[in-house]
């Protein structure tokens, strides 16, 4: 067994979801299985329509069983080889019969560090503060001091 | 991680009222208080704040509506508290986005380390 993903956040961020994970697998097939689309989906439970490239916006159907209706658009940001990988995407863009292109967009960030034993992953995705919804949602966040810290924190954050 | 998504999504319609009322400077630190000191009367709450107690009567209304505070009598007065069961089904967005990745972050490291 392996250490879960952990969550590297020293301080709540209303903005931002940081993940680091240690694989034992090389930097290159971390990186293949993160920036060839058909190898993303596979573990992403995504069929994507077409191949990563900067610029590109690539359409996906999810796979899981009772979502395979939910369309999800990537917009491909930076592509630098075994190192980093970006997109951009609606992070609650499931209903179908609304456009939400006009809304903002999270980013979504992979990052590959070589360790000894395999590769160090981080990913990233920020961008929440300019959801106005998620901005007040995640102020209400649990964490460990409860909701006395956490409402104290909101008003502060908020006045 | 599209099951959560999904059971994230229907949620949001729920919170739109949450957030509604708390959208507000006053409100918000009328639940601050509350936080602090509760459970408190609308004359305690309107001390020192510059506020009517018309107005933070209609406020804890609003509040009230969307599920965040409630209120009971103590003897002969009416005090309000937080609904704390109310506020932690307001907190569901990063924390539900988060397991997603955690759930993801697993499925990628089998796929990479089952090869």
């Amino acid at each position: 067994m392996t250490a879960p993903a952990e969550t590297a956040q020293d301080r709540p961020s209303t903005d931002r979801i940081e993940k680091r994970v240690a694989l034992r697998a090389s930097r290159s097939r971390v990186w293949r299985a993160i920036a060839n689309a058909e190898e993303f989906g596979a573990w992403f439970r995504m069929n994507l329509d077409g191949a990563f490239a900067e610029g590109a916006a690539i359409r996906g159907r999810l796979t899981h069983p009772g979502n395979e209706h939910v369309m999800l658009e990537m917009l491909i940001e930076r592509i630098k080889p075994e190192w980093y990988f970006s997109y951009r995407w609606h992070p609650y863009a499931l209903d179908s019969k609304v456009d939400y292109s006009s809304e903002p967009t999270t980013l979504v960030e992979f990052t590959l560090e070589e360790t000894d034993g395999g590769t160090n992953l981080t990913i990233v995705e920020s961008g929440f503060d300019q959801l106005p919804l998620s901005r007040r949602v995640e102020a209400f966040r649990m964490n460990d001091r409860g909701w006395d810290g956490e409402i104290k924190n909101i008003v502060q954050y908020v006045s | 991680m599209s099951r959560s998504r999904g059971a994230a999504a229907l949620r949001v319609a729920d919170a739109v009222p949450v957030f509604a009322a708390l959208a507000d400077a006053t409100r918000l630190s009328l639940l601050g208080r509350l936080s602090v000191d509760g459970p408190l009367s609308i004359t305690r709450l309107s001390e020192g704040t510059g506020v009517t107690r018309q107005a933070v009567t209609k406020h804890l209304s609003a509040l009230g509506a969307a599920g965040l505070v409630r209120n009971s009598w103590r003897g002969r007065e009416r005090v309000w508290e937080l609904d704390r069961k109310r506020l932690e089904k307001a907190k569901w967005c990063l924390d539900q986005i988060s397991a997603q990745w955690d759930a993801a972050a697993e499925r990628l490291r089998a796929f990479v380390e089952d090869d």
